[in-house]
């Protein structure tokens, strides 16, 4: 792999920038393989590129419908964050925030992370006593959670002038949330990707697949795709929102529903925030990014959702709801909106397993998945190796639904 | 946004709806079923990437509950009203 650094920017711009080595090949694709994972987003690459670092396999593929990282991992708002409810939830976000801030010289590829404190601006009790609750199983797991004034409130976000005592929903509060962060979401397939490849994995865009393949004792044996068979005694699907199209074509049915999810992006404007602003009460959330835009979402789609667009409606509420707190936005111009569809389970929590199909394993249910990809490519990679759960995802098993074990993170993310 | 046919108000705009999920299963007696039937009802919603049966509740219009048949995709109602037995 051809390393990323001043030095080679320098030596490159002398020939201007006309040889860059490619950052992965695309070679033909093989019959078979030791892997085969179906996606290529945030969890299906970080997964290629852990097999291949941790675990020393790189005989795999990682097949992909469209190009890769054209899915939901560059189709998020890129808020990095710790603040879950329950025990067996903190410790693997706590994990994967710590990896994300370790990747850029992991994969030498800037990231870009900045680590910003998020606030959750709250306008009930009950909300705070959620909030509070949480604190104090984040305590215990290291995760930062405090309650501040609405004093502090306002120190920190200066262009928050709404909400005040008047106001039909007066802030009461807020928590502050100092581990999060934002990063930039093309670097993270990007660069799980070209480091991957490095390590042998072979990327293959535009090859859909279109069934899983199974033997006649029932156990995995490959995927049907647009290409033709290819075989695998180990299959990984990590396909976001198109679980369930995968997975019944082996009749496995699992506990998903599809929704859609929207964001939109405000004009470029000069630093006016510089922390993750969250308003749960009032249905929407935001950042700034590095080239001044605000990154804003709101609530999903309301009914099941294979469509990636946004509801006028939808919109209107969102950006309501905002101009409520932050009057001054109302002169700004939104330059671009976009939806993307995610895939739930009933407690809101992923399931990364194998199922009932030996050899097939399911990485899904990520709704708030994008600051999951760093651990939950090396849980599921360690899974996938070793044929057994990783510690740290060992309770997002298929199981705990026939048991009713539910890990129920509802309302802890933008699923409400 | 969806035009939503009510069985009584006719055609009117999505946001006078409350979404009721999908049609599963009726509800069994947990009594009278086992532990995997009873875990299914709880667990399994029908996912179809294409037509899927749902309910909508007339939240801020009749107040009429009533199922309808539309497409996830194309967001398209294929089937009007069948009102809730
Ligand atoms: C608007 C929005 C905002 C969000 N904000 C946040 C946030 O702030 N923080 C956060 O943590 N998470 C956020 N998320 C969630 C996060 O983006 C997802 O949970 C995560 O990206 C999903 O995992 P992934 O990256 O592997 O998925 P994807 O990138 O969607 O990867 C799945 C891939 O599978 C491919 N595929 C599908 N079917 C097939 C097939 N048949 N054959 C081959 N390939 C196939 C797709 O083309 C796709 O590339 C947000 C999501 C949205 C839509
Ligand atoms: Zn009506």
């Amino acid at each position: 792999m051809q390393n990323y650094s001043l030095l080679s920017l320098a030596r490159n711009a002398l020939t201007g920038h006309k040889n860059w080595q490619k950052a992965w090949r695309s070679p033909p694709l093989k019959e078979k393989y030791e892997v085969v994972i179906i996606g290529a987003g945030g969890h299906g690459l970080a997964t290629a590129y852990y097999l291949a670092k941790e675990f020393g396999i790189t005989d795999v593929a990682v097949l992909e419908r469209g190009w890769l990282g054209g899915g939901n991992v560059a189709r998020n708002t890129v808020t990095v964050r710790s603040n879950y409810l329950r025990d067996q939830s903190i410790p693997f976000y706590v994990k994967s925030v710590s990896l994300y801030e370790g990747l850029t010289k992991k994969l030498n590829f800037n990231m870009m992370h900045s680590k910003r404190t998020m606030v959750d601006v709250v306008h009930n009790y009950p909300k705070m006593r959620d909030l509070r609750r949480r604190q104090l199983t984040m305590d215990i797991y290291n995760s930062t959670y405090e309650k501040i004034s609405v004093d502090r409130v306002r120190q920190l976000i200066p262009a928050l002038t709404g909400g005040g005592a008047g106001s039909r929903l007066p802030i009461i509060g807020g928590m502050v949330h100092k581990d999060a962060g934002v990063n930039r979401h093309d670097a993270v397939a990007w660069g799980y990707a070209r480091a991957a490849d490095a390590l042998g994995v072979e990327m293959h865009q535009k090859t859909a697949v279109t069934s899983l393949l199974r033997a006649n004792n029932g156990d995995i044996q490959g995927v049907g795709t647009v290409k033709g068979n290819v075989e695998a005694k180990k299959v990984v699907v990590a396909v976001s929102g198109h679980t369930t199209t995968i997975t019944e074509t082996a009749s496995l049915r699992l506990p998903l529903r599809t929704m859609n999810l929207t964001a939109f992006v405000s004009e470029p404007i000069k630093p006016i925030v510089d922390v993750i602003v969250n308003c749960s009460d009032l249905g929407f959330y935001f950042s700034q990014s590095d080239k001044g835009e605000l990154v804003i979402g709101g609530a999903p789609d309301s009914a099941q959702s294979f469509r990636r667009d946004i509801k006028q409606h939808v919109f209107e509420d969102t950006v309501g709801a905002m101009l409520e707190l932050f009057p001054s936005f109302k002169n700004l111009k939104l330059l671009r909106q976009w939806g993307g569809h995610l895939d739930i389970t009933p407690d809101a929590s992923p399931i990364m397993d194998e199922t009932d199909v030996p050899g097939l394993f399911v990485t899904a249910g990520w709704w708030g998945g994008y600051k999951a990809i760093p651990a939950g490519g090396l849980t599921m990679a360690y899974h996938v190796a070793t044929n057994s759960p990783h510690p740290l995802m060992k309770a997002f098993s298929y199981n705990r639904f026939k048991n009713l074990d539910y890990i129920l993170e509802t309302g802890t993310t933008t699923a409400r | 946004m969806l035009l939503i046919h009510c069985p009584f108000c006719k055609n009117r705009n999505e946001t006078e709806f409350v979404y009721g999920g999908p049609v599963g299963a009726n509800r069994p007696d947990p009594n009278l079923v086992s532990d995997e039937e009873w875990v299914d009802y709880l667990t399994m919603v029908p996912n179809p990437m294409g037509p899927v049966y749902e309910r909508w509740w007339h939240a801020r219009g009749c107040d009429k509950w009533f199922i309808i048949c539309r497409d996830t995709v194309t967001h398209e109602i294929l089937e009007n009203p069948s009102e809730e037995p």
